[in-house]
């Protein structure tokens, strides 16, 4: 079983042979944490995964965004970041001329989309210009902290997998922490609460077993 | 300050929640008239002369009173003073600014003093020490601290709690400490307009989809004594005597099982 | 400041029946401002402070430092929140206190993490009796930690001071009001460095050494408390 020690900002870590690497700095060569959070150690390197931080922008990354602002060539986006991220016209799949950015993307509308550009000071640039990549024209979103991303969809997606098929929903998790879900009423709300639950109880082990259950009951209350 | 997302509601959204309370279900669901959550607790701030906090789902205020001598207003010597203010803080929602009052909490504080004032809650005239020179000053202060909707309910509910709590500090005269002389138990219940309908005790979300707000005050004698409609939107007079029937329920079952 | 009033009894205790060196009792607890990025609310005695996180851009663009975060403290105070009602909006001795508190959460902030940001912390204090810098800074940095902001150390604050010619730890009202000195003081605890000090009154450099040693001894006892007061939302975890 992985174990898990807990650190707050300022703990020594306790580094070994392994590198390391994510949310640690270093004084006269010991390493102490930058976050509350838990160490997580791989074979090569040791992390501090923070149980709570910021979404930051990083290039590939499919996030969903929410249009803030037009202007006159370019839409600023709220990736659920400290960071707004922008997306030009011609990184759209459209034929959109200059000024006339409404008529595709409007204020509050959201989009699944990919940072194509992301650089040291966290600016960013998205494009809708790949596979699956577009506005989202139904459904709702949701948000969950952003390290929690990576247990939302768990190992090669099981979890999010199983919340699609037991509450019968569409489901996009974007890599900031924003979620789309879609289908009938009481399924995207059984689906709501089903993400929430992953997302507070994200340290739990046997969580998706626990999840699996969880699911069969409320569709047998259905 | 920049625009922020939690002042920006999507248009999927929009629809998803005029569709669910077309059929008579909220996001939440939530019934149309039905209140979050209600937590008062009593006597938050031991120090001063009365105090709420109320907890409306995630909307958070703190009411507090002091209570000083100054002199009466000159056009109405023989009556004390009540001074009510509501802080919009800046760490209760990313578009809320420090510095002076915005229009909105200037609203908010005026909805929520007309309330308690017209109804005549509070018997200024006991709080006279001498005519014309020297009256008890309440300050009512209330502070919010998370903004998730319904500030106006919220606060009146802090405000009244807080009220009828609250000590004069006699004894600073060398006379007795005494209770605040309470007359009524106002109610503000606000009513917010999504698509055909009305709902109650809206949340953040639902006052950004809403088109118009109406707030009715009423107290126990079952008379109106504040009405405030606000934000761009129209009502009908249907809607109107609407909602001052639910005011009218809703306070009734509010005072029933907060003021008793 | 020098009075006749009494602070310590005869038999060596303080008017609220502490020891010299003995500290109010001090709970914090996270996440209470929903809509905020961190939050953390503390009861330290009577004082009841609620500290507020936001981390964003900063705005106007021309305001923004290109390589490292603004950090924006705000102390501000309710109108019930003393003895004589206090006029909303900021004054001299608010200001002072938000930029002391500021100067300390920078000194911890990993600011180059978070180029071009503005990590605000709005600080209010419902109820203050004595101490309320040192609660803020302490709650404050527990709420910056919620908020998942890198930062090197949470920062501890603590007070001491002088009263009725004793040196006592965490001043009460009285012995602020009534006492010959006051020291708030804020340090770091992995490196005992400190980030902020002020001092109010008089006192002997030997004193002053007595002062800072009996906060010192304080502050694992405090951290232990903010920790806890993180950890709660995820105890779960410890039974792993």
């Amino acid at each position: 079983m992985e174990t898990k020690q807990i650190v707050y900002p300022g703990d020594k870590v306790d580094v070994d042979d392994l590198k390391p690497r994510n949310g640690m700095y270093e004084n006269n060569s010991e390493y102490f944490s930058e976050y509350f959070g838990v160490v997580q150690k791989s074979e090569k390197f040791i992390d501090i995964a923070p149980f709570n931080s910021p979404y930051l922008p990083r290039a590939n990354d499919k996030i969903i965004g929410k249009i803030m602002d037009i202007g006159a060539t370019m839409w600023t986006v709220d990736i659920n970041s400290p960071y707004y991220s922008l997306l030009h016209m011609n990184d759209t799949p459209w034929h959109v001329s200059s000024g006339d950015l409404g008529r595709y993307l409007n204020i509050g509308d959201y989009i699944y989309a990919k940072i194509s550009v992301s650089n040291e000071i966290k600016e960013s640039w998205l494009t809708l210009r790949d596979n699956g990549l577009k506005k989202l024209e139904i459904g709702r979103i949701i948000s969950v902290k952003p390290p929690k991303v990576p247990r939302v969809i768990g190992k090669g997606g099981n979890m999010i997998n199983l919340i699609k098929n037991e509450t019968d929903t569409r489901v996009i998790v974007g890599q900031n922490g924003f979620i789309w879900i879609d289908g009938d009423v009481d399924n995207v709300s059984n689906a709501i609460t089903a993400i929430k639950i992953v997302e507070k109880e994200a340290h739990i082990i046997g969580l998706t077993d626990r999840m699996s259950e969880y699911l069969k009951k409320l569709k047998g209350e259905n | 300050m920049p625009m922020d997302s939690n002042a920006v509601i999507s248009e999927i959204r929009k629809n998803f929640m005029l569709e669910s309370i077309k059929n008579g279900k909220r996001l939440d669901g939530r019934p149309l008239d039905e209140y979050r959550e209600i937590k008062i607790t009593e006597n938050f701030i031991p120090k001063s002369a009365g105090s709420a906090m109320v907890e409306l789902g995630n909307t958070k205020v703190v009411a507090g009173l002091k209570i000083e001598q100054g002199e009466p207003f000159a056009d109405t010597p023989d009556k004390g003073v009540i001074l009510l203010n509501i802080e919009l803080l800046p760490m209760a929602f990313p578009t809320f600014e420090s510095g002076p009052p915005s229009e909105q909490a200037i609203e908010y504080s005026r909805v929520v003093d007309r309330g308690i004032r017209e109804s005549k809650m509070i018997d200024t005239s006991k709080l006279v020490i001498e005519s014309g020179k020297n009256v008890w000053m309440i300050f009512v202060d209330i502070d919010v601290l998370n903004y998730d909707g319904n500030i106006i309910d919220a606060c009146t509910l802090a405000a009244v709690t807080a009220l009828k709590n609250a000590v004069i500090p006699g004894s600073k005269l060398g006379e007795k400490d005494f209770k605040l002389p309470v007359n009524a138990t106002p109610v503000a219940v606000t009513m917010w307009k999504l698509g055909d309908e009305l709902i109650c005790d809206a949340s953040l979300e639902e006052e950004q989809v809403s088109t118009g707000r109406i707030t009715v005050t009423m107290s126990e004698d079952n008379n109106i004594h504040a009405m405030q409609k606000g934000e761009i939107g129209e009502f009908s007079l249907e809607e109107i005597q609407k909602a001052i029937k639910t005011s009218s329920n809703i306070g009734n079952k509010l005072r029933e099982k907060y003021f008793r | 400041m020098e009075s006749n009033i009494k602070l310590i009894t005869d038999d060596g205790l303080r008017l609220d029946g502490r020891a010299l060196n003995e500290m109010r009792p001090i709970k914090i607890q996270t996440g209470v401002v929903e809509k905020a990025d961190g939050s953390a609310y503390i009861e330290w005695g009577a004082n009841k402070i609620i500290a507020a996180v936001y981390v964003r851009e900063a705005y106007p663009k021309h305001a923004q430092n290109i390589d490292r975060a603004i950090v924006k403290a705000r102390y501000n105070m309710s109108g019930y929140s003393v003895e004589e009602r206090k006029r909303p909006g900021p004054d001299r001795r608010t200001m002072e206190i938000s930029k002391v508190i500021t100067e300390a959460l920078e000194s911890t902030i990993v600011l180059e993490k978070l180029p071009r940001a503005e990590v605000d912390v709005f600080i209010q204090v419902l109820e203050a009796d004595a101490g309320t810098r040192i609660a803020s800074l302490t709650t404050a940095s527990v709420a910056v930690a919620d908020a998942g902001v890198p930062m090197r150390d949470l920062v501890v604050g603590c007070t001491a001071g002088k009263a009725d010619g004793k040196m006592v730890l965490d001043l009460s009202k009285d012995e602020d009001n009534f006492g010959e000195a006051d020291i708030p003081m804020a340090i770091l605890p992995r490196t005992k460095k400190i980030v902020l000090l002020q001092l109010d009154g008089k006192v002997s450099q030997e004193e002053f050494d007595e002062a800072t040693s009996m906060m010192m001894n304080a502050i694992p006892r405090i951290s232990e408390i903010q920790r806890n007061a993180l950890m709660s939302k995820y105890n779960v975890e410890e039974g792993e």
